[in-house]
């Protein structure tokens, strides 16, 4: 799960991380009142939405005048942000954050993720902070400093240290950058995060050390224990067809292409995908329905599927194993039927009663095209798509 | 022959009172040697009690010092789910199975720090268990796809796992040990740990390695593979259409930073000796092509 700016700022003020002060605002009014509030001559007008690349796209912009704040905040709010992380379509802006603008000396990088390799929390650090940091790893690897961090006893002073001298934090400000880093690490800990990133961490023109910006994802396997993170899910930032998905168990995401895919297991399904660009169209969606697919949660696939109006064929595949391949035929007709199905639906069903289930769709009397295996499976929908 | 697991293995299951610990327990019991093989259950309020004849203990060191049980498998729900693989641990088991799903990754890694020095093997999180046909299945893959053979199947998933299986037993190959790692950034034995097993079994003639986006797991067995390996390997890599910096199911499969394409995982598989296809459909196929 992912969460706003601003809620992270809110999050890391509470272990003691020192951001600027500013307030969410919803209307180009609140943004001026924030901005009185807030005192001052500078102030920055925030567009808040879940992707990055913000200041690039014309969603970030500094005002100087109250009028000025006014101003941007009406440019910005309800505009439809396009950055490299939203696609072409870009992300309607109804969010943003007023801050006190800052001075800055120095932008510098820090963030963690969980390392798969040594299985602990990577801190990354960089003197090459507010650009594009996968660009920074890419060009010049040497400038990204990283630690492993011990789980059993945190983040250590020394450790710390030693890593804001690396990025060029000055002797003077490193008790603060100390405290910056060794916050980032227990906010990361404590709220099961799967990411954090401030970028740019900078450091003023009086040597303080400031997190300019936020940028936290959350595990979603651990949201149960966090209520109060799960109450700052802003769905209008999530794909609906995802969100619908998940009533339903169903782990859903759209993707580009016209063929709706159907596959119980995520190894299978991406397999499932794959074999479809690998016959020359591309998939309209992952789908995995799990292991304990019932008629209704395929009803409930086929539904969100077709509502993608770029759908223009179904590809069911499916390995049953504990779960029986009839049980997934008879949902599968009922969902066919349900749905009035008017494009190509293409099934392979392999496994635990593999024949019950391909004479259940036999009798149906539905236009199927079965397949007997995976290959031609993709090949049977990608004929479909292109009017072969 | 096998890995990891055979007709002798003798295994308890933690969470053996909840509704997939039941069902699986019993199917395991079912299959094969398995009336031998399950000895016991775990459940600190129902010890004394028992399941289908398979006697229920308060906690992992009574089940094993009572049935010399020293497997166990995991149906533990995710919240709590860590703290049984801890325990299993500190019991100093041979290995573990964990089949539960959605265990969150910062209990993995205090799992995994206090495993250091440790002796017990950790399968999964989040995988469908470890089968050697016809002797033993410690999991949730249908035991009837499977039969005794020469060849060797690891895998990051659990229903791609069996589509491999399923290809090839079309093909007439059956399998000596087939191991589930699973689908979690933090977990147990890698694709590397189970190929140096299958590198070591007298049984294993090749081996199936089949992996997904993320990481870079599948990279680093290749190049163990490179320099050690004495059979075959073929593979792999689910995921080719995935968008970076989404979430593909599982919570590894995601490519981020650039890093974990499947791409990039089949050119260094290729690179170290590794026949990889492209086509899922095709995994049986390649490996019946090399084979002696």
């Amino acid at each position: 799960m992912k969460i706003h700016e601003y809620q992270g700022k809110e999050l890391f003020r509470k272990f003691g991380m020192v951001t600027p002060r500013g307030f969410p605002c919803f209307s180009v009014d609140e943004a001026v009142e924030a901005a009185k509030k807030l005192g001052g001559s500078v102030w920055v007008v925030k567009a808040q939405i879940h992707a990055g690349g913000r200041g690039k796209g014309g969603g970030v912009k500094v005002a100087k005048s109250l009028d000025e704040v006014r101003e941007k905040a009406k440019q910005i709010l309800g505009m439809q942000l396009v950055t490299h992380q939203t696609g072409p379509g870009g992300q309607k802006v109804r969010r943003l954050l007023v801050e006190e603008g800052a001075d800055i000396n120095k932008e510098l990088y820090i963030g963690m993720v969980v390392d798969r390799v040594t299985q602990r929390v990577a801190l990354m650090a960089s003197s090459e902070g507010g650009m594009d940091i996968e660009e920074v790893a890419a060009k010049t690897p040497e400038k990204i400093h990283k630690i492993f961090i011990d789980p059993g006893k945190g983040l250590l002073d020394k450790d710390a240290s030693e890593i804001a001298g690396e990025i060029g934090i000055p002797d003077k400000s490193k008790p603060e950058a100390v405290k910056m880093l060794q916050g980032l690490y227990k906010c990361f800990d404590d709220t099961d995060a799967s990411l954090a990133e401030i970028n740019p961490l900078i450091l003023t023109g009086d040597g303080k050390v400031v997190a300019l910006d936020s940028k936290l994802n959350f595990d979603d396997n651990a949201l149960f224990r966090h209520p109060d993170i799960v109450a700052m899910r802003d769905l209008d930032e999530e794909d609906p067809l995802e969100i619908e998905a998940s009533k339903y168990d169903l782990s859903y995401i759209s993707l580009d292409g016209n063929i709706g895919c159907l596959v119980n297991g995520a190894g299978l399904a991406m397999a499932t995908m794959d074999t479809i660009k690998l016959y020359g169209a591309e998939p309209a969606n992952f789908l995995d329905v799990g292991g304990g697919a019932t008629a209704e949660k395929v009803t409930a696939a086929f539904k969100i599927m077709l509502s993608n109006p770029k759908v223009k064929c179904i590809l069911v595949n499916i390995f049953g194993g504990i779960m029986k391949c009839d049980t997934i035929a008879a949902g599968v007709v009922a969902a066919a039927k349900e749905t009035r199905l008017s494009v190509p639906l293409v099934v392979r069903m392999k496994g635990t009663n593999e024949d019950l289930g391909k004479k259940i769709l036999k009798d149906s009397g539905l236009p199927i095209i079965s397949a007997d295996n995976m290959g031609e499976a993709g090949q049977k929908a990608v004929a479909a798509v292109k009017g072969k | 022959m096998s890995i990891l697991i055979d007709k002798n293995t003798r295994v308890m299951t933690q969470g053996i009172t909840g509704k997939t610990g039941q069902f699986h327990t019993k199917m395991g019991k079912e299959y094969a040697n398995g009336k031998n093989c399950y000895v016991a259950g775990v459940n600190p309020k129902k010890a004394g009690e028992s399941y289908e004849g398979i006697p229920i203990f308060g906690t992992v060191t009574e089940a094993k010092k009572q049935t010399g049980a020293t497997v166990s498998v995991i149906y533990v729900p995710p919240p709590f789910a860590a703290a049984a693989i801890d325990e299993a641990i500190e019991a100093d088991l041979d290995l573990v199975i964990c089949i539960t799903e959605g265990i969150p990754v910062r209990d993995m890694i205090r799992t995994k720090y206090k495993m250091q020095g440790k002796r017990t093997r950790l399968v999964g999180p989040n995988c469908p268990g470890v089968i050697t046909p016809e002797e033993i299945k410690i999991g949730i893959m249908p035991g009837h796809i499977h039969k005794k053979g020469p060849i060797g199947v690891v895998s990051r998933s659990g229903t791609l796992t069996y589509e491999a299986v399923g290809q090839l037993m079309d093909l007439g190959l059956g399998q000596s040990s087939c191991v589930g790692i699973g689908g979690d950034p933090v977990n147990g034995l890698k694709h590397i740990d189970v190929l140096k097993m299958f590198n070591d079994d007298p049984l294993t003639e090749a081996v199936i390695m089949v992996g997904e986006i993320g990481g870079s797991d599948e990279e680093t067995a290749a190049q163990w593979v490179k320099a050690n390996m004495r059979k075959p390997v073929v593979g792999f890599i689910a995921g080719v259409t995935a968008p970076p910096g989404k979430r593909m199911g599982h919570a590894g499969a995601i490519i981020s930073g650039g890093k974990g394409t499947a791409q990039e995982k089949l050119a260094v598989m290729e690179a170290c000796g590794i026949k990889v296809t492209k086509n899922p459909a095709e995994m049986g196929k390649l490996l019946k092509s090399v084979l002696k």
